[in-house]
């Protein structure tokens, strides 16, 4: 056991933190991806991203033949974790470095690869997730959206929705129905889809936070070419699960959640009633260090799968776990945040009596949403206990 | 490189000790030695220091295996994984105190004796009034011409009754001073106290006006605070392992019986409401190892980091532990409740696990000071 980095690794860090500190752009710092809407701050988005691929600090561990440079989890580790720490806008294009890059890179056509993963990396294509519909949002093998083969191509119709950034994005990676015949996991397909294509239609969903973060994605007769079929005919469903394995390093999760609890206990000792802060009562004292060892189960648990991850171990249901206790403490933290600020809880963003810029009611409704997105709690809880546990599955009806 | 896992010496050490433990000390063997006086096993007992464990981080030179806190995080894991009886954590904590500041007579006479566990130890230093405050021990330790005289009682102290030697916190004129005390010497009463836990002893130690020389001290006189700080931690961190292996057992017991148990037609893992319980069981038990490792971890590289991590590792297990057990019974239903099965036996241990050594609120607001909020 050695919790220490090597010397080779923190002069990487220090080469990592001083890029950061020249280049972070400082109007941009802590930018998140709700701001991504208007034009001028998209160009500035894609223009840090290029910055970042540039001085080789993105997708490291992408083999060097496709752009990245073949490197050991660690060095993207240490990357995530400054970028953090640097107060570094978001990457605007990581649906597309942590998802359908790797996708592409291990199911992918050679042609599929050239084509997509330089602009992948530049920004000069942003990617959205069509999978979620209407009527299948847990239960998402149940999709309806379907492909059928028609001379090269395939003809989609129907309708996605969630779709983030459908509203600037270039590309879709999507799930679709191509065998209605089959049983709903075997019957689907993964397509990657031009957004530019005739038939799309996109129409932006306001959110309760009141930013317009997804879409609804109609289609309509869209024709896909058949050489944008990703791993097979009807093998979507394993090509998308082989994807979310690969998100698992919650590293740079568990810095941003570290500095957000800061800024919590920070509220804590300045905000109070009746002149004295919250910090000083403690009941409040309680939660902040109880929601302090939960922060700090998340950075161990984090070390604990690099290692695991390092030694080549297979990570089993860490992805699930750590979704489920990573969005749960986000919530928690912000709802402690507003139950300390009391009546200034819920002031709007441009009210004068507002603190922090009024980020603790908007991280609350936010962290909400990433309880339900991506799998809910609920199916998280299916997957540790029938995938982790061995418990026998729920008798579904026929 | 960053490397928070197990080195293959400690992954053997620990699959090691869980075969032993799974054939020495079924559920039957905890059953049998709640029903003796001491409660101590005595034929585990002597396994257990044949394999070395009574030593586990006694330096090879004094006659122990030389291992770290991090090996003996694992092997309490273990006891606690099958509610071992006995007075284990109690001797690790009188060793660590000799091996710290035990003056070399002191180790000579006691240490072979542990690690051959021929002797056991135990810590007191809760009085009536429970507060792991310092201020709050108030036996008072008289000085004499030739060493000293202690009067008052110590409760809730862990291996007590079976206990041969104790290590007394004791407030003498310049402060708080550790003695050790023999559980024979005239004028020491060691007497059992009874409680829920079926599987370890705690009892009661009453001095009355006892006399001992000046080599009966642990360090120096006044200055037993801040060793028997960090005697408590890690003591927090031994029940912390053991709630660690505690809550695991009952996890698996709780899993084991919905795969198996079958009401309206079909297992009742199979139900969510079953299911999702199930789950954030093993989102409470799983993560915590962590906090066990690194509080171990601490202990044997970053000292001045072992405080606050053992009691984020008390803190957070104290409660996990008690609220597995707890539902570990739900699972179970009517069974559960019976004194038949044995799950009761890891519930109740769990429940003084929870108080042992500072409850969660207390090392919360111990944290929160060490914090600085």
């Amino acid at each position: 056991m050695d919790l220490t980095y090597s010397p080779a690794e923190r002069t990487f860090q220090r080469a990592v933190r001083t890029w950061l500190k020249r280049n972070v752009p400082k109007r941009q710092r802590d930018e998140r991806p709700m701001e991504w809407g208007d034009p001028r701050r998209l160009a500035q988005a894609k223009a840090w991203q290029r910055k970042v691929h540039e001085a080789g600090y993105l997708a490291l561990a992408w083999p060097t033949e496709y752009g990245g440079q073949g490197a050991d989890v660690m060095r993207q580790t240490i990357v995530n974790e400054e970028m953090v720490h640097a107060r570094a806008p978001g990457l605007i294009g990581l649906m597309g470095v942590q998802m359908v890059g790797p996708t592409l890179i291990q199911h992918g056509t050679e042609a599929q690869r050239r084509r997509h993963l330089p602009k992948i990396l530049t920004a000069e294509e942003i990617w959205c997730q069509g999978y979620s519909e209407p009527g299948a949002g847990s239960d998402l093998a149940s999709l309806r959206t379907r492909a059928e083969r028609d001379g090269d191509d395939f003809v989609v119709n129907g309708q996605k929705v969630w779709t983030s950034n459908a509203q600037f994005a270039d590309w879709m990676f999507c799930l679709v129905r191509t065998d209605p015949e089959a049983r709903k996991h075997a019957g689907i397909s993964y397509l990657l889809i031009d957004m530019k294509s005739p038939g799309i239609t996109v129409r932006p969903l306001v959110q309760m936070t009141g930013d317009a973060g997804f879409n609804e994605v109609f289609f309509e007769d869209v024709r896909v070419p058949q050489a944008n079929l990703v791993g097979g005919l009807n093998n979507g469903w394993q090509v998308a699960n082989a994807t979310l394995a690969h998100e698992r390093n919650m590293l740079g999760a568990t810095t941003r959640t570290q500095q957000t609890f800061q800024s919590l206990v920070r509220l804590a000792r300045t905000h109070g009633r009746g002149g004295r802060p919250a910090s000083a009562d403690p009941v409040v004292r309680q939660q902040l260090a109880d929601l302090a060892i939960r922060v700090e189960t998340m950075k161990l648990e984090a070390y604990r799968q690099l290692t695991d991850t390092l030694r080549g171990r297979p990570s089993g249901i860490a992805a699930s776990l750590n979704k489920l206790v990573t969005t749960e403490l986000n919530h928690d933290l912000a709802r402690t945040a507003l139950d300390i600020l009391g009546s200034y809880g819920p002031l709007g963003r441009r009210d004068a009596r507002v603190r922090d810029r009024g980020v603790w009611p908007l991280d609350y409704m936010f962290s909400l949403g990433l309880i339900i997105g991506g799998g809910t709690s609920q199916i998280q809880k299916n997957i540790i206990a029938e995938r982790g546990l061995g418990l026998p599955r729920e008798v579904r009806p026929a | 490189m960053i490397d928070f896992g197990l080195s293959e010496e400690q992954e053997a050490l620990q699959r090691a000790a869980r075969e032993f433990l799974a054939r020495e000390c079924p559920p039957a063997l905890v059953r049998e030695t709640a029903n003796t006086p001491e409660g101590i096993p005595g034929a585990l007992y002597a396994k257990m220091a044949e394999l070395g464990w009574m030593g586990l981080i006694v330096p090879e030179a004094e006659g122990g295996l030389g291992l770290g806190v991090l090996e003996l995080g694992l092997v309490l894991e273990e006891l606690g994984r099958v509610a071992a009886p006995g007075p284990f954590l109690g001797s690790q904590l009188v060793t660590a105190a000799l091996l710290r500041a035990g003056a070399r007579t002191q180790r000579r006479t006691w240490l072979p004796r542990l690690i051959a566990g021929e002797a056991f130890g135990a810590l007191a230093y809760l009085e009536e009034s429970d507060t792991h405050d310092p201020a709050g021990i108030t036996l008072r330790a008289r000085r004499t011409r030739d060493g000293y005289r202690l009067s008052g009682r110590k409760l809730f102290v862990l291996g007590v009754p079976g206990a041969h030697v104790v290590l007394v916190a004791a407030r003498t004129p310049s402060g708080p001073s550790l003695f050790l005390i023999e559980a024979g010497a005239p004028g020491v009463r060691l007497r059992p106290t009874e409680t829920i836990d079926l599987t370890r002893r705690v009892g009661e130690v009453e001095l009355r006006d006892v006399a001992v020389g000046r080599d009966a001290l642990v360090g120096r006189e006044g200055e037993g605070a801040n060793p028997l700080a960090r005697l408590l931690d890690l003591g927090a961190l031994g029940i912390a392992a053991d709630s660690l292996g505690g809550a695991e057992r009952v996890l698996e017991m709780a899993v084991e019986y919905a795969k198996a148990r079958e009401q309206f037609g079909r297992k009742i893992g199979s139900f969510q409401a079953i299911k999702h319980m199930a789950a954030e069981m093993a989102a409470d038990v799983e993560p915590t190892r962590s906090l066990v490792w690194y509080a171990a971890y601490a202990f044997d590289h970053r000292p001045r980091e072992a405080p606050r991590a053992a009691a984020i590792a008390k803190a957070r297990l104290g409660e996990v532990y008690s609220r597995t057990a707890e539902r570990s019974v739900q699972i179970h239903g009517g069974i559960g409740f019976t004194w038949e099965h044995d799950l009761h036996l890891w519930f109740k241990r769990a429940r003084w696990n929870q108080v042992a050594f500072g409850d969660p609120t207390f090392h919360r607001e111990r944290l929160a000071t060490i914090d600085g909020y």
